[in-house]
């Protein structure tokens, strides 16, 4: 009795209210990305053979019950079992790419009867775990180059691996681990330098014109000098990096425009441009949709952007414009708010930890799930390169919503039985 | 417990979601608050207006008989800018066109518009577009549009009925988008003449549309539609029966019959021969047919009832009568030596009949004497009440034109010709003011000379001279049954009145029954029928004479006015006089007499095309022009 009253009365419930309420919006959202007249929300066998509703609904309720079952096994069964899982977890995920069914022309999917599940996307899971493990190991200094590699090398193999199978989309997600790192002591540079090359790389391709962004460097620049005018060291500092910074996307783009048209298309695709015919049609038509739905939105099924198949990928990758368009700027900004209300929630959580691995498990399902939010409605509103990820929980499919549950239960039974841990 | 030195960190995690949650936001904003013209582009995606197109009117002979309805067919829309992904290679496979077709068809369709659909193939079969219509998700941009072409049961009355096709490009400029291309208007006849009552008046309808161009259901439930108005039924004046008898007596010859109900000036039938099969002008097949009817030689598109001019010979010596008469130059009783020739103002002029001296108006009508009619004339122009041929003249003129002669009778049809009284002033001119006399225009007085009458002109006037004087203007329509409104419209039918004395038809009604009875064109007695009419032996400048008749019977209350022309025939009483004579008989009795059949076959058997082949290029309108 006393366990029980201990167990229910540790779990984090706003977590948990934020959880379920952003995968009923979900639920509610696809239906309406794929609503046709009479059709009903636990139809499986609907007229769309890809996408329903009812099969969500199925889901939505296993995701429930492993939530829950995860509730009730301790969890030092993950603690213990980290690496083990991670150990078991490579060869199939290599394995699939060999014996794995085929499903939207990539073969690497498992299948159990009409269930079928991507371990990539339980990859993220796994790898959380053994990051976890590694980083809370004792004299671990993530400062130090010997320890720093086996940390990248924990997080590169799955990348890699994933990578190789041709899901790029789902590969760069684990380059937000460094925020993880990060978080427990990797040099500031690291992420400077890397966002700087990351977001400059993107923002010299996107940019319509090169001087915009001359113009946009040189008036910080500016800006900065004005305001730091007394240190000449920091002025020159500044102004070489405004310097260095539009040489850079000039010759990104010099780069870019004398490349040959397949290794172009390479680069257009890891942008997640389309290359030949269509051009930004997703985009465009998902700005167009959450444009129109103004302060308010059109109102529930009422979208027409969403109803007459206008958005591609409507209930996958561009959920997000369907309730922009239904809901307008309000429904927008609860989602938004509901997932930042998440993660700093589960931050905060993170951060109260006793335990080095809980903290750091805590900090890869927040990294995990802003990465997700950030690229994807960040494409969906045309400021993020079109990478096909879902949103966390809101997204259709079975294999996301199973994978994020997993990855955020595990972080609230650990939470909860944070004050057993002695350490 | 490790000890923690990065805790300051958390601050900068959280600093950073916070940064990229608020540059959301205030994108966000901007699209869905500041931003309005996605609202516009959303709405352009999704609705798209369409044309309600309304049943064209069918068409009624004044029996009730259907002779016009509507049947379905199909033509594949395309609206260039979204058909730019489409799978053309599937299209012309589907739909058996070449890829050169397409890019032609498809620089058409951009032509007129790149945002707005046209035709991209015309009348497809039901089975090539049900097979579109399974694949169309293929072709965003390519859409099907239910069209009606138009079918002619009696494959007669072709002139009449008219022709439907495909709109041209002024009259689309000048509907200020009423019309599209594609869109089919009546190109002849009724169709066109009442083209706005058949047609209707197209609806427009809101619909939703969903990526590929499917209809997905109707915008706002149908709030802002307008219904399409249907087109009126046209109860037609013709006897659909009689028109095909006339055109089966018609056929292998040139020429036209028309018939008009004297005391409605309604058009009982109108042939024109050769004519052709209407239905060769629906549909698909339009264009390549028309293009044979255009360049037949004998012209089977023209319509000779209302279009051809003729010199009326004979058949005008009643007008010259009634004109005598009323003028009182001379009496009923008059006589006018005939032996066989007119010495006159040094002309000799022939009489084409052998009989006894004419005495009276009546017996000259029975005879058709030429000598009596030039006297007639004559009296008429050297009328010593009027001091020059000026005025003589010029009344006699007037006489002619209170009968319809000499402009258009105002039939119902997009086109009549005026025929021609010669004015005054065109003798001034030609002959100079005193250079002209009785004896320059003495043929007038035989109907031959400058006088033109059309086919439809010459029965008016028969109707007329049935009438005592006056008629009703000829037309093919009675009653527009508006379907929308649910009522009949007549149009307004009025009297209009010749300037001779109702008396002085007495005699030549007489004149024209002896025709039958007792004269020219006694071979075509109808038993119990008393046929009043004259025959006519047109003398003109290209080839043989033309056959014509033209009566009315009974003859007291006629209820049957009509006029025949069989072009280079011959004699009036040979062709044009038994032709009349049998459709009047059939129409009155609804059917000829047993006597009378061998008189029918020799008439459908006739073939006078040969005739016409050796005298090639012969222009249409004969006489003067």
């Amino acid at each position: 009795m006393r366990n029980n009253e201990k167990f229910t009365g540790n779990i984090d419930w706003l977590s948990v209210l934020i959880y379920l309420a952003l995968v009923l919006i979900g639920w509610a959202a696809i239906y309406s990305a794929v609503y046709t007249e009479g059709l009903s929300p636990f139809n499986t066998v609907g007229r769309d053979t890809t996408v329903n509703t009812g099969k969500q609904f199925q889901w939505i309720v296993a995701s429930l019950i492993i939530g829950a079952i995860i509730l009730i096994i301790d969890g030092k069964f993950f603690v213990t079992f980290s690496y083990a899982i991670y150990g078991i977890f490579i060869p199939l995920l290599i394995g699939v790419m060999f014996f794995g069914a085929i499903s939207h022309g990539q073969r690497n999917w498992i299948r159990i009867g009409s269930f079928q599940m991507q371990p990539s996307e339980l990859a993220k899971f796994t790898t959380s775990l053994a990051l976890a493990k590694y980083l809370s190991t004792l004299n671990i200094d993530i400062r130090k180059w010997k320890d720093k590699w086996k940390a990248f090398a924990i997080i590169g193999l799955p990348m890699i691996i994933v990578m190789v199978q041709g899901d790029a989309g789902s590969a760069i997600v684990f380059v937000v681990f460094a925020l993880v790192l990060f978080r427990e002591g990797l040099e500031s540079y690291f992420l400077i330098i890397g966002g700087s090359v990351i977001f400059l790389s993107v923002i010299a391709l996107v940019t319509p014109k090169l001087w915009y962004l001359w113009v946009v460097f040189l008036a910080v620049a500016g800006i900065l000098s004005y305001l730091n005018f007394k240190n000449r060291q920091l002025v020159y500092i500044i102004t070489g990096i405004a310097l260095v910074a539009s040489v850079y996307v000039t010759g990104v783009n010099f780069i870019f425009g004398h490349l040959k048209s397949h290794q172009k298309d390479r680069i257009n695709v890891l942008l997640g441009r389309e290359v030949e015919k269509g051009k930004d049609w997703n985009i465009r038509q998902s700005i167009i949709a959450i444009g129109s739905g103004g302060a308010i939105g059109k109102g529930y099924l009422q979208g027409t952007q969403t109803k007459l198949k206008f958005v591609p990928e409507q209930s996958t990758d561009f959920i997000f414009s369907s309730i922009g368009e239904e809901f307008g700027f309000a429904g927008s900004f609860l989602i938004i708010g509901l997932f930042v209300g998440l993660l700093m929630r589960l931050m905060y959580l993170a951060e109260r930890q006793r335990s080095k691995y809980s903290r750091v498990y805590g900090y890869c399902v927040v990294s995990i799930l802003f990465f997700h939010f950030l690229i994807n409605i960040g494409m969906a509103i045309g400021v993020a390169p079109v990478i096909g990820i879902p949103l966390p929980f809101i997204s259709y499919g079975g294999s996301s919503l199973l994978a994020f549950t997993l990855l955020l239960f595990v972080f609230l039974r650990l939470d909860s039985q944070r004050l057993e841990v002695l350490r | 417990m490790n000890k923690d030195l990065f805790q300051n960190r958390y601050n900068v995690v959280r600093i950073i979601i916070v940064v990229f949650a608020a540059i959301f936001l205030l994108r966000l904003a901007y699209l869905q608050l500041f931003e309005k013209k996605y609202d516009k582009i959303a709405f352009d995606n999704a609705i798209k207006e369409v044309e309600v197109y309304p049943t064209r009117g069918l068409v009624y002979d004044r029996k009730g008989e259907l002779i016009v309805y509507n049947e379905a067919i199909y033509d594949i829309m395309v609206t260039p800018r979204l058909a730019k992904t489409a799978d053309s290679a599937k299209i012309c496979s589907l739909l058996k066109v070449t890829m050169e077709e397409y890019s032609g068809r498809m620089a058409k369709a951009r032509q007129y518009s790149t945002h707005k659909p046209s035709v991209f193939m015309k009348q497809v079969s039901l089975e090539d577009y049900q097979r579109f219509q399974e694949a169309q998700y293929l072709f965003p941009g390519f859409d099907g549009q239910v069209r009606t072409i138009r079918k002619y049961p009696h494959n007669c009355a072709a002139v009449i009925l008219g022709d439907v096709g495909e709109v041209d490009d002024n009259l689309i400029k000048s509907s200020n988008g009423y019309y599209k291309p594609g869109d089919y208007v009546g190109q002849s006849g009724l169709e066109k003449y009442y083209e706005k009552e058949l047609g209707g008046t197209q609806g427009k309808k809101f619909i939703y549309v969903d990526v590929h161009n499917r209809e997905q259901g109707s915008f706002a439930e149908g709030k802002y539609d307008t219904a399409a108005r249907a087109g009126d039924n046209l109860y037609s004046t013709i006897d659909i029966k009689l028109q095909e008898y006339g055109e089966q007596l018609m056929q292998n010859k040139k020429g036209s019959i028309i018939a008009i109900e004297p005391e409605t000036g309604e058009i009982l039938c109108m042939v024109s021969s050769p004519g052709y099969d209407p239905n060769l002008l629906c549909g698909a097949i339009r264009g390549e047919n028309f293009k044979k009817l255009v360049f037949d030689s004998l012209k089977p598109l023209y319509n000779r009832a209302t279009l051809a001019t003729y010199s009326p010979g004979s058949t005008f010596k009643p007008m010259v009568g009634l004109i005598a008469l009323n003028e009182e130059v001379q009496g009923e009783v008059y006589t006018v030596p005939c032996n066989g020739f007119y010495p006159f103002a040094g002309l000799s002029l022939k009489c084409s009949h052998h009989h006894p001296w004419a005495t009276n108006i009546e017996y000259a009508l029975a005879q058709s004497c030429n000598p009596y009619f030039w006297q007639t004339f004559r009296n008429a122009i050297e009328n010593p009440k009027y001091d020059h041929i000026q005025d003589s003249y010029g009344k006699w003129s007037d006489y002619c034109r209170s009968f319809g002669f000499g402009s258009k009778l105002g039939v119902d049809l997009p086109s009549e010709s005026r025929g021609n009284i010669p004015s005054v002033n065109y003798f001034n001119k030609v002959y100079g003011e005193k250079g002209w006399h009785s004896s320059t225009i003495i043929s007038l007085g035989i109907g031959q000379g400058e006088i033109l009458v059309t086919p439809i002109q010459l029965a008016n006037f028969y109707a007329a001279v049935g009438n005592h004087g006056w008629y009703v203007r000829p037309h093919l329509v009675k009653t527009l049954q508006q379907v929308h409104e649910k009522k009949d419209v007549k149009p307004e039918m009025k009297k209009s009145y010749a300037t001779i004395d109702t008396r002085w038809y007495v005699p030549v009604n007489d004149g024209l029954r002896q025709v039958v009875e007792a004269g020219t064109a006694t071979e075509s007695k109808i038993e119990g029928i008393s046929l009043c009419g004259k025959t006519g032996t047109v003398q003109n400048s290209h080839g043989d004479h033309h056959s014509v008749f033209a009566g009315f019977a009974p003859k007291d209350h006629p209820k049957i006015a009509i006029a025949v022309i069989v072009e280079n025939a011959g004699f009036g009483a040979t062709f044009a006089c038994p032709i009349a004579s049998l459709m009047v008989e059939r129409y009155i009795n609804d059917t000829v007499a047993d006597n009378r059949i061998a008189k029918q076959q020799k008439m459908i058997e006739t073939n006078l095309l040969e005739k016409y082949a050796q005298g090639k290029n012969m222009p249409i309108t004969n006489g003067h022009h």
